[in-house]
């Protein structure tokens, strides 16, 4: 790789220290004041950083930080990979990766769908991921049929190679200004916001996975990975078992996605796989914690979509601590409570706590499902019997219940 | 099969009209009318498919530009939730579907576009998103309790005399004049946004009241504790 200008290398080394003495005061993981500081002192630091290394850039609602961190993995394969794990996913985080990782000939960057234009713009990346676009924190993200626009835009006119599930049809839509897509056929298991075309707005005729719009030409491309249950159809029709640890159809979507990414990076299934096998939890998602003999395995679902994946994860036969906040991360309107179908818990213990516990009572209500409220999360695991529980929590009250045990997980 | 004396919920364009959890009011009006022993229908209409005028209350809810543009076009040429309104239907619009019922709204670039023309009001692009907690105290005539809700919009809009505002706010920018939502007749408008109904049910009930009479009361605990949380937190802030 060629050196970085002195007025970079000043940034990004200032940068690091920044995070560093972030990390050491207990302020946080350091990666975004760490990039906010290089990017004063540089604003072309990003630019600089990712010039002559191969990059993927991966974006959706769901499945993000997982799918980001499949790749690294898989791409471990050839060689030293600078990835942003933690989710810090605007342009001071992805700074603040490549800094770390200054020789990595490889970067995976996790980029928020607002921000994929700019970060696509600025780093010049060869391949982007895209995995899903559904309903988001309405009160500060942006809506969704703008942001596939956006990326059309983004996409349109430049070199890059995309990854791209084309059971999704904003996706679709999205990507497909893309001299070259890649189809992964990775399915969709929140369909509220895909009955319109996104190209003409007539009614979307579904069948099973695939979808064409009953006005216009816009139809579902020819997947060339398809996944089938729990494995992968290759584009050569090989059949891969998946295997992976992380739990549901949502990953092993996302395992896909990595697989057809890692194949244009040059590694194939065979030696990818295994890779992403090793991977068990992902900034503390699927983690069990344990305390007084309660096993919690925690599980993080942020909006309508990340709830319906999360279902499908929670084992039935177990209780269940369902924990919601409000504050800026999450979104401060809790609409979207009223888009989750609740019903599914219909016979398990439920338990509800977080700071907008009235929110989920009343909607839990409406929907017929009976529950006990609690004051906290540590009254509700309390109230366990000894065993394995499922949490399922949104971002600021996932992190609340990590910070209770220490972060460790 | 439901009789044929169930109480027709009908929720207009799903598809176009449903951001964020506009389903709740949905929800909230079907339990609401069965705790009372009312038996419901409910029709979702997509927008391929024409708007049945036999409905009792007709909800429809909020959208992006572009599919508010979709969906005014298509309920002028449909001519169903007219028809069902001129038969005394209740009718709540909210946010971007408050908008449509006007005679105007703000485009995609702040164009005007034709709304339906079901409410004497007319609506524009405001100079910034209005996007936070709402308080509101209801017009004296409907005799209902302060309102509660989010909101979050870009419009703003004027209304005619064909219409009487539905509450003042206290918090919160609504019509952006002062005053929130308007009502008239059995159709009421509201920037109240997604479940409206959830933190509202007295609202609710104003809309099964005008198709059923009056009304028996309930145990609305649940509904109350969340009010007081959000009224509490919000008039403090």
């Amino acid at each position: 790789m060629t050196q970085l200008p002195l007025r970079a290398q000043l940034a990004s080394a200032l940068g690091r220290s920044a995070a560093t003495l972030s990390r050491m005061t207990g302020r946080g993981d350091g990666s975004v004041i760490g990039g906010r500081v290089g990017l004063l002192l540089e604003p072309d630091l990003l630019r600089q950083l990712a010039r002559d290394r191969k990059l993927a850039l991966v974006s959706a609602t769901n499945g993000k930080t997982t799918t980001t961190r499949l790749i690294t993995s898989a791409l471990l394969e050839l060689g030293e990979v600078a990835t942003n794990a933690f989710g810090a996913n605007m342009p001071a985080g992805h700074v603040s990766a490549l800094s770390q990782h200054k020789r990595a000939p490889y970067g995976v960057l996790e980029v928020d769908e607002k921000y994929l234009p700019e970060v696509l713009a600025t780093t010049g990346a060869g391949v982007v991921c895209l995995m899903n676009l559904s309903r988001d924190q309405m009160d500060r993200a942006a809506e969704i049929w703008l942001l596939a626009q956006k990326w059309r835009k983004a996409l349109s006119g430049k070199p890059t190679h995309v990854i791209a599930n084309c059971d999704d049809p904003l996706v679709t839509w999205g990507a497909s200004t893309a001299a070259k897509v890649t189809w992964v056929s990775g399915g969709q298991r929140w369909k509220e916001d895909s009955w319109c075309c996104p190209e003409c707005g007539g009614p979307l005729d579904r069948k099973d996975a695939d979808w064409a719009c009953r006005e216009c030409t816009f139809h579902r491309p020819e997947p060339q990975w398809v996944v089938d249950g729990d494995a992968a159809i290759d584009p050569r029709g090989q059949r891969w078992l998946l295997d992976i640890q992380l739990p549901g159809q949502a990953n092993r979507s996302n395992a896909v996605m990595a697989l057809a990414v890692a194949e244009t990076f040059g590694v194939p299934v065979d030696r990818a796989l295994p890779r992403l096998r090793e991977v068990t939890s992902v900034a503390g998602r699927y983690t069990t914690v344990e305390r007084d003999g309660r096993h919690a395995r925690l599980l993080l679902a942020k909006n309508p979509a990340g709830w319906l994946e999360a279902f499908d994860v929670a084992d039935p036969q177990l209780p269940i601590i369902l924990s919601v906040n409000a504050q800026g991360p999450d979104g401060r309107d809790t609409s979207w409570l009223w888009d989750v179908d609740y019903r599914i818990l219909r016979g398990r213990p439920v338990f509800v706590t977080g700071e907008r516990r009235l929110d989920l009572a009343l909607r839990l209500d409406v929907a017929d499902v009976p529950f006990t409220l609690c004051g906290t999360f540590m009254e509700a695991l309390a109230m366990q019997p000894p065993g394995r529980v499922d949490v399922i929590a949104n971002y600021t009250a996932f992190q609340q219940i990590r910070s209770e045990f220490g972060r460790a997980v | 099969m439901p009789s044929d004396s169930a109480l027709r919920i009908v929720w207009i364009y799903p598809d176009l009209m449903s951001t964020y959890g506009d389903q709740g009011n949905v929800l909230v009006l079907e339990q609401r009318a069965q705790r009372r022993g009312i038996e419901t229908e409910t029709i979702h209409v997509r927008s391929a498919d024409p708007v049945p005028e036999t409905g009792d209350i007709y909800l429809i809810g909020g959208g992006e530009d572009r599919p508010q543009i979709l969906a005014a076009r298509r309920l002028r040429k449909d001519g169903g939730l007219h028809r069902a309104i001129a038969r005394g239907a209740s009718l709540l619009a909210v946010c971007a579907g408050y908008q449509i019922m006007g005679t105007t709204f703000g485009g995609e670039e702040g164009q005007p576009v034709e709304g339906i023309g079901l409410l004497d009001i007319s609506s524009s692009r405001g100079p910034a998103r209005a996007v936070g907690e709402l308080v509101a105290e209801v017009d004296a005539a409907l005799n209902l309790p302060t309102l509660t809700g989010f909101e979050n919009h870009m419009g703003v809009t004027h209304l005619g005399p064909g219409v009487r505002p539905l509450s003042k706010t206290v918090k919160g920018v609504g019509n952006g004049d002062g005053f929130e939502g308007c009502y008239a007749g059995h159709v009421v408008g509201t920037y109240l946004h997604g479940p409206a109904l959830a933190r509202n049910p007295a609202l609710a009930d104003l809309l099964l009241s005008w198709r059923v009479g009056d009304l028996p009361p309930l145990d609305d605990s649940r509904y109350e504790a969340l009010r007081q949380e959000r009224l509490a937190t919000v008039l403090q802030d």
